[in-house]
């Protein structure tokens, strides 16, 4: 299981920024090791956002998304105190979800 | 009080009446576009998602570093203050698959999303956004990489 992610969400008027990093390898299948031989791909493909539970975006990614992903987005009607959820789904099938409060 | 059967029948009609509109998003019916992610060129990649030859527009802005220093960690933004956006796309033209990240954007997000990527040297970085119209626009800028991210 992978480490949880940070996520920040800040009210701002009528708008809340969210800011999340995540912890992944975002191995991109290009790379070889030592030994010559090269290393499989594992990345994230597919992330969501939702907000209170109502997904508002969704995301796919390739293997060229940095390591230990940064991703930054605008809700509109967000409020303090509204929960926001991230999860992503790899490669591999792995998957994870965390939860905040918008502050 | 309202019961389970009740709550699925209205459920299921929220769901329908979202896909009538086409507001859901792609990946809850289809899984990850890999056509698209395979795709070497930029065009090739608007084209695999569905989308029509992309147009250079003023409305879509990219941001990013002029110059990187770090190409396994390179801010990048995409915007654009049009209304009726569908996708935003984040593409590097010269890694070996353009296509770095697709944003679904729905009524309740704006139109501007920032991440981080990888380019292995040197390269214009596009932002592409699909409108909800079938209209495809692009912005791009180049950034100069003074080492690669994608490792030898």
């Amino acid at each position: 299981m992978a480490d949880p992610m940070r996520i920040r969400a800040q009210v701002a008027g009528d708008k809340a920024t969210v800011r999340v990093l995540m912890s992944h390898e975002m191995e991109t299948g290009q790379r070889k090791d030592v030994a010559g031989k090269t290393i499989p791909a594992w990345f994230i493909q597919e992330v969501t956002a939702a907000l209170n539970g109502k997904t508002v975006m969704t995301a796919q990614w390739g293997p060229s998304v940095a390591k230990n992903p940064f991703l930054q987005f605008t809700i509109k009607g967000a409020k303090a105190g509204d929960k926001i959820a991230i999860s992503w789904l790899d490669n591999r099938g792995d998957k994870r979800t965390d939860e905040a409060a918008i502050t | 009080m309202q019961t389970r059967r009740e709550m699925l029948t209205r459920s299921a009609t929220v769901v329908g009446l979202l896909a009538a509109a086409g507001l859901l998003p792609q990946t809850a019916q289809a899984a990850w576009s890999q056509a698209a992610f395979e795709a070497k060129s930029v065009a090739d990649a608007v084209k695999a998602l569905g989308g029509a030859a992309p147009v250079e527009s003023r409305d879509v802005t990219i941001t990013g570093p002029d110059i990187a220093e770090n190409g396994a960690v390179v801010p990048v933004g995409c915007a654009t203050a049009l209304p009726g956006v569908k996708r935003l796309l984040l593409l590097v033209e010269k890694n070996p698959s353009a296509l770095a990240a697709v944003f679904d954007i729905t009524d309740a997000v704006e139109a501007n999303v920032n991440t981080r990527v990888k380019m292995g040297q040197s390269s214009n970085v596009v932002a592409v956004a699909m409108m909800s119209d079938g209209k495809v626009l692009f912005a791009q800028k180049e950034i100069k990489v003074t080492l690669g991210g994608c490792g030898g």
